[in-house]
């Protein structure tokens, strides 16, 4: 694998993410450094650890009950909004 | 000494004995904050009229009644601020209590105002906040450490009794050593992380900073315990952490990892370090060399699993239902690029980026998942060296405080100030930092004691044992 193959302007793009040009360049070279040393384990030997390796110290699924219980009212949630009416969030129309 | 110089056990005598009222403490941290803070920039906020406030009403009958506590600013606290020290997070108004702050409030204690720190914890100098930069408040020019770097120094700096902070890969208990104060990451699963703002979910803990060994058992008695807001809290029982201060370490096995001794470990602090093994061993402790053979692969693992989650956890941030959003007029998908480009500094743009390449598609394998694979390896290094150990003995950082700027402009020098403490939260033990001596230039060095899961207890037996020997707490930095 060559780690300098990052694209940072693609991956920019995936992770909804302006960069100007420089911020691009500059992460362009710091981060394929940082790349070059996580390289470091490919070289461990990991065959004894199961392929989907689950924290063994944490419940895999925690349930509760399904049912009604008191949380933040609609104005509470919305009153952070950068633009909101009716206790409904405002964003520019997504379907033309 | 001043009422702003001590602990919560020393206070809380004077305040039941009413000696002392809330409101004498409140008005004491508040003028030396007011005297200090312009120095150490260790606050973002104070509000004096809410603290008197507090101080007024508060119940001193409860464990922590009239103490004024400090809170990092990504701990989501009703009706205050939470920032992050982030430009994304201006004017966010928290609508709820984090669990550990309705703790807080629930146990007497008084809110004294919300602590600079890296932006969105992700740092080791609080050199990242988009606000302004803390000093270390032993020597002015140099970093406090961080992520938490200003609950750190609010505690060294007598400012607060106390305070909270979070801890991801060492965002407590490395500012705790390089301030000179007590740094607790509790176990993974022993306090709610609900009102945490999320940096990397399977690591992130909350814990206390403290003047001694004793305030960092009682702050962990009030925040620990499970919670049905957060599904990784665990049912384990929360014990008298207190009864554990007065045990000894006489036949206390204590494990020296040898990794953690190797080259980059500065000459002082190596110093500090046997001087602290040498003393346990005077005192009964068994003294035994071990190996946690993976630890050279604990920073690669953290910057992989760290960013991976926070990419994901910080794509809540699109300028949509709170924070910033631009100026700009465009369509949904220009919205989230703006905003997130105009409200996130450099270090959180950059791990959002390394976070992303690593979960995406033809990586996740090469990357992620190999992470995970080495992490559980770094488990097993502990969950065996704990079969013939009780605590693990390591310095908690490779230096003491370095000079503010010295490591901004390469991430991976930064990243490695951590190489201490970041295995910790990988295999999701519990470790503490406390004062083990200062530098040839005065700076403070901490020693790391590391716990089996769930075991804070004997750290704290360990730990008190220590300071109780040794005068390092009763040191203060001079202005």
């Amino acid at each position: 694998m060559n780690s300098n193959s990052i694209d940072v302007a693609y991956v920019a793009g995936l992770a909804r993410l302006e960069l100007t040009q420089a911020e691009t360049e500059t992460f362009q070279k710091q981060i394929s450094s940082i790349l070059d040393y996580v390289e470091a384990l490919q070289r461990i030997d990991v065959s004894s650890v199961a392929d989907n390796p689950i924290d063994p110290n944490l419940p895999t699924n925690v349930l509760r009950p399904d049912e009604l219980r008191p949380s933040l009212t609609a104005q509470d949630v919305v009153r952070n909004a950068p633009k909101s009416a009716n206790n409904l969030v405002i964003m520019p129309k997504i379907v033309e | 000494m001043s009422l702003y110089q001590e602990t919560i056990a020393s206070l809380r005598r004077k305040l039941t004995a009413k000696e002392i009222s809330p409101t004498e403490l409140v008005q004491s941290l508040l003028q030396r904050i007011e005297s200090v803070d312009p120095k150490v920039n260790g606050y973002l906020r104070v509000d004096s009229e809410k603290a008197l406030a507090q101080a007024k009403n508060c119940d001193l009958s409860k464990p922590l009644g009239g103490i004024p506590i400090a809170i990092k600013d990504n701990i989501n606290e009703k009706g205050e601020e939470c920032t992050c020290a982030s430009q994304i997070l201006v004017g966010y108004e928290a609508p709820y209590d984090a669990t550990v702050i309705r703790k807080l409030k629930e146990a007497g204690a008084i809110l004294l105002g919300r602590t600079n720190m890296d932006e969105f914890a992700m740092g080791s100098s609080t050199e990242h906040s988009s606000f302004k930069k803390t000093s270390n408040p032993w020597k002015l020019d140099h970093i406090p450490g961080g992520s938490s770097g200003g609950s750190a120094a609010v505690v060294a700096a007598d400012e607060a009794i106390a305070s909270l902070g979070s801890d991801t890969g060492g965002s407590i208990r490395q500012p705790a050593a390089l301030c000179g104060c007590v740094g607790l990451k509790p176990t993974y699963g022993r306090v709610s992380r609900y009102g945490l703002v999320a940096f990397a979910s399977s690591l992130d803990q909350i814990g206390p900073f403290t003047k001694t060994v004793e305030d960092s058992a009682l702050m962990l008695q009030a925040i620990a315990g499970q919670d049905h807001y957060e599904n990784t809290s665990r049912p384990v029982a929360v014990p008298d952490y207190t009864a554990s201060l007065q045990q000894p370490v006489k036949g206390l096995r204590i494990g020296i990892p040898k990794e953690y001794f190797g080259e980059g470990i500065d000459h002082d602090v190596a110093d500090a370090l046997q001087k602290s093994i040498a003393w346990y061993q005077s005192q009964g402790a068994i003294i035994k060399e071990i190996s946690l053979p993976h630890t050279h692969a604990a920073i690669a693992v953290y910057y992989i699993i760290a960013t991976a989650e926070a990419s994901a956890n910080l794509a809540r941030f699109d300028g949509v239902r709170y924070g910033h959003r631009t100026s700009t007029v465009g369509d949904p998908l220009t919205i989230y690029r703006k905003s997130r480009a105009e409200g996130f500094g450099p270090e959180v743009k950059r791990r959002i980026i390394l976070g992303t390449y690593v979960l995406s598609s033809g990586y996740a394998d090469a990357y992620y998942n190999r992470a995970q694979k080495v992490r559980q390896l770094l488990r097993r290094d502990f969950v065996t060296a704990f079969q013939e150990c009780d605590v693990l003995l390591t310095p908690t950082s490779p230096t003491p405080a370095f000079k503010a700027g010295e490591k901004m402009n390469d991430p991976l020098k930064m990243y490695l100030a951590d190489i201490c403490t970041i295995a910790v939260n990988l295999a999701e033990v519990c470790g503490i930092s406390i004062p083990c001596g200062f530098s040839s230039n005065q700076l403070p060095i901490g020693l790391q004691l590391i716990g089996p899961h769930f075991q804070e207890g004997t750290l704290f037996r360990a730990a008190h044992a220590y300071e109780q020997a040794h005068e390092w707490v009763k040191r203060h930095p001079q202005f």
